[in-house]
This record gives structure tokens, sequence and C-alpha cells, in this order.
């Protein structure tokens, strides 16, 4: 049968490719609640600056004990939750807003790393870094990105409400309760976490691909944040399910298949999504009568 | 019951510079008081060291046996993002936090409360919209039937009826005297000056300084009304350290 030579064949043929889906599947899980809340707190870029913030620990971490997976993830996790913390703390005591400090912390974290990279004088591969190996994904890496998923969806699951909160009226979680500032530390560790299982498949660069796109993709479909999240989740693993049968039977590098079906899929949701897709504004249709 | 409120020789305010300056006396509990004054005069800076957010820079707020979540707070401005994704019955279940928690539950009974505080304030049927979608009269009868659920013994409204309609505050005023008549103690600031004169019992002017607090009638006579015109709204940047906190 053709259809399953396409679609499903690769999957049963060739145990590399059952370990990319799994290790797709976690990572967008966890990735695609924690893109929706982003978005919504219009941190959207912020993911993209905390993936360079990790970049140095893990280089660091690659120099000291080489392609070692328990390194680099421990020198990104400290990495970007020192930024994190770091950023957060002085956007919430000082002046200065979220996004110019922690534009200030991950420049210098960025230029910190290069620069210890530089004096150790190796030249090492940072391509592994930068662009991951979904497609080499050992048991070690797996299981590192399936309890960063797990660990994602439980946090998730009790900071949940005063998330929401904090997000939709702050001024309200401040006169209730005093849970909305760790609420935020511990959702900022999630992002860390998930940009390190996401640098793991995709590397850094494409991390926050899954993380951002399927995040803006749900926003064009739903009203209602649970649904959002629950569309997020979806539209990643479709784009990692349709992302590595591309990458399959072209051979195109399957990091950037399953962030540019992840990005046709954003542009048809442009389109055509039903809240506030273009079509839908061009032809609202008549106007109701109340 | 409600315990007082006391307000000990109270300077709150920013940088060093006071916004309410060497504010004496007692809220008694039950006591429906309007904050009235010149924009820039403290009312907003009062309500926000009353509810804890903004520490005094001399003196002090006494709460007797009140804790922070007994004081249910209304901003002038809230700080709500009116894109966020949310329905108008999750926005007012946020009112049960005290009850809920992080986990508790919402089961049928506090459904029922949700639906009856969308109803005192006039939104029954707006349960499903998304806030964004609200007016901003439906905004603030939102926030009010935010308010009846979190069923606090102290409630502080900066400016509720501002740019809001007749209609809008006459039914939102009503149950600012439903929680009167609870004993619930309100504090609220106000503008129309004739409307505090019919309806509210007790007054306390102020203009940075406090001009008079006391029966609502004798405090906005004209003479008292003049002086907190009169009030200066810059502070000065080469201020001297205030002499009276010495003594």
């Amino acid at each position: 049968m053709m259809l399953a030579d396409t679609f499903i064949t690769p999957f049963t043929e060739f145990e590399f490719m059952r370990r990319a889906l799994v290790g797709i599947i976690a990572l967008v899980l966890g990735a695609g609640p924690i893109g929706v809340f982003l978005m919504l707190r219009r941190m959207s870029l912020v993911g993209d600056a905390m993936a360079h913030a990790i970049l140095p620990g893990a280089a660091i971490g690659f120099l000291v004990s080489g392609l070692n997976l328990f390194a680099m993830t421990a020198g990104g996790l400290i990495a970007g939750c020192v930024v994190a913390v770091m950023a957060g703390l002085v956007a919430r005591y000082t002046e200065l807003k979220e996004d110019a400090s922690l534009a200030t912390f991950y420049l210098l974290s960025l230029a910190l790393g290069v620069t210890i990279v530089s004096m150790k004088g190796t030249n090492i591969d940072l391509l592994h870094v930068l662009f991951g190996s979904v497609l080499a994904l050992d048991n070690q890496t797996l299981l590192l990105i399936a309890i960063n998923a797990t660990i994602t969806l439980v946090v998730l699951a009790l900071i949940y409400r005063p998330l929401v909160i904090e997000c939709v009226d702050p001024g309200f979680m401040r006169s209730v309760s005093s849970a909305g500032g760790p609420a935020h530390l511990a959702f900022m560790a999630l992002v860390v976490i998930n940009l390190v299982s996401g640098f793991h498949a995709l590397g850094t660069l494409l991390a926050v691909g899954v993380m951002m796109l399927p995040a803006a993709i749900g926003r064009f479909w739903a009203r209602d944040i649970t649904q959002m999240i629950i569309i997020a989740a979806g539209a990643g693993i479709v784009s990692g399910y349709l992302g590595l049968l591309i990458s399959f039977h072209s051979g195109v590098p399957s990091g950037p298949a399953i962030i540019l079906v992840a990005g046709v899929l954003y542009i048809v949701s442009l389109l055509f999504g039903q809240v506030g897709g273009l079509v839908r504004q061009l032809f609202p249709g008549r106007h109701l009568e109340a | 019951m409600s315990a007082p409120l006391a307000f000990r020789n109270l300077t709150l305010g920013y940088d060093r510079h006071p916004a309410v300056h060497h504010l004496s006396g007692v809220v008694e509990s039950g006591a429906l008081v309007a904050v009235v004054g010149p924009n820039g005069a403290g009312k907003s800076t009062l309500f926000k060291g009353v509810v804890g957010l903004l520490k005094p820079l001399s003196g002090g707020i006494e709460r007797q046996g009140i804790a922070a979540h007994d004081i249910a707070y209304l901003p002038q401005a809230a700080e709500i993002d009116r894109t966020f994704p949310i329905s108008v019955f999750d926005m007012v279940a946020m009112g049960l936090w005290r009850r809920t928690g992080l986990f508790g539950g919402i089961g049928a009974k506090v459904r029922g409360d949700i639906e009856r505080a969308l109803s005192a304030v006039g939104l029954t049927g707006f349960e499903g919209r998304a806030i964004g979608t609200l007016s901003g009269g439906q905004m603030q009868r939102m926030l009010f039937a935010r308010l009846l659920l979190q069923d606090a013994r102290v409630i502080v409204l900066d400016e509720p009826f501002t740019a809001v309609d007749a209609k809008t505050s006459a039914d939102l005023f009503a149950l600012v005297q439903r929680w009167h008549g609870e004993k619930r103690t309100v504090l609220t600031s106000l503008h129309d000056i004739d409307f505090v004169r019919a309806n509210i019992p007790e007054t306390l002017l102020l203009a940075r300084e406090p001009v008079a607090w006391g029966k609502s009638a004798e405090v906005l006579t004209s003479e008292n009304l003049l002086r907190a015109r009169r009030m200066c709204e810059a502070f000065d940047t080469r201020a001297e350290p205030c002499a009276d906190d010495a003594a």
C-alpha cells in the first residue's frame, strides 16, 4: 500500500525515526503550553533571548567534558536559570522592564561564554548545539526530554491558576496572594528546561521554533486559553510528524523541516484562522442583528 | 464584624516626597467613608497604603485583626490585559481565591455563587463572553461581581464610578450600600460632591494634608473645599526633610 509506505513505514522500519518521533512529541507537549504563556505575556522573543543565554552554559559544559549529556544540560540549565532569575529580579525591583533587563543579562551571558571558549583556544564544534540531532537521540537524551516534559506539565498544573491571574490582572494577584512572583520564576525555569530539552533535539535556534510557532497557530483558532494550549500541542505534534517524514523522504535536515512545516501551518492559520484570520477579516460576512 | 483601621500620623509617598502627609484618624468597623479631594490629593496613594501595596514613609496604619486578604481592593486603573483569552465567568471566579486557593475545585455550590454574583451586577448571560468584548461599564460590573465573591471585611474602591454611566453607577452603588448594610467597612474615593453629601455618611477630605474628616455634611463645606483646591500639586525637588517628624 502506497500511503502506508509513505506515512507509516519509515517509523516501523527505522528505530531512529521512532526515537525522533517520540522525542519530538515529548518535546512539544511541554513546549507548546509554555509557548502559549510566553505569547500571552508578550514575551514571545524571550524564548529567543533565553536560547542565547543557554548557549554559553552548554558550550562550557562541552569544553569541560566533551559531548557529555549531563555536563551540557547542567551548563545550559545553570546559565539559563541565572539569567532568568537575575532578569526577573531586576524587572521586579527596579524601573527596568523585563525585556530590557533580560537583554542586558543574556548579552552578558553570551559574551562571557564566547570569551571563555576562545580563551581555552579549542575550536569546538558548536553545530551540534546550534542545530541539534533529532535523528540521533540516544536513550539518555530521550529520557531527559521525557523527564523535562513531565516536570513541565506537572509544574504548570501546580502554578496554572496564579500564572493565569498574574497574566490577566497582576494587580489583583498582588492584592490576594504573594504566589504571583514565585509562579513567574517557576515559569521562567520551565522556559529554560524546555529550551535545554529543545537544543538536544533541534538545537538552540530551532528549539524556540517549536515553542512559539504552535502557540501563534493556537491563537488563530481559539478564544480560550485551554483550547489554545491543546491546539498548540497538537500543532507541534503534527509539525514534528510531517517534518520527520519530509526529512526522511527528501533528505532535508530534520530540525529545519519540522520548523518549516510549523511555519506552513502558521501561514495557513494566519490566512484562514477562525479568530482574527486574514480571510475572515477581509470577508466578514454581513453584520448580525444584535 | 470588621475591626477598625487606624492611621497614626501616617505619611505615604514616593521617593521620600509625601503624597499623603501626617494623616491621623480611625475608620470604625462597618463605616462607609468617602475620600474626597482634587486630583493628586493622595487618595489612590492612601488606598495603596491601606491594602499594603505601599510602605509608609513614616507613621503607620494599624489593622486590628484584619489580614491582608480581608481587604478587597478595586484600583482606579486596573492593570487588566483585556486581550487575554479568558471568560467573564473565570475572571469573576478569581474572587474565590481565598476559598479555593491554588487547587480548590469549583463545584456546583460555588458555581451557584458565581452565577448569583453575576446576576447581582446584571451580567447574567455574559458568562462565556471573553473579557475583551465587554464595554467599560460592563467591565466595572464584572469587577464588582469579583469583589462580591471576595467576601472581604474591608472593601477599598478607588474611583469606582469614574467613566461609567448613571445607570451603572446607580446599580453598583446599590451593592456598596448592601455591603454597608452587611457591616463591612467600605472606603471609596469619589468626585461627585453632591452625591457624597446625599449618600455617604462619613467623608475624609484630603489634599495631601487631611483637610477635614467627619460627617459628610460638616466636612464638605465651601470653605473646606476651597482649602482643598488650593493645594499645591507639584512636589518641590529641593524640599527639606519634614520638621514634624523630628518632634
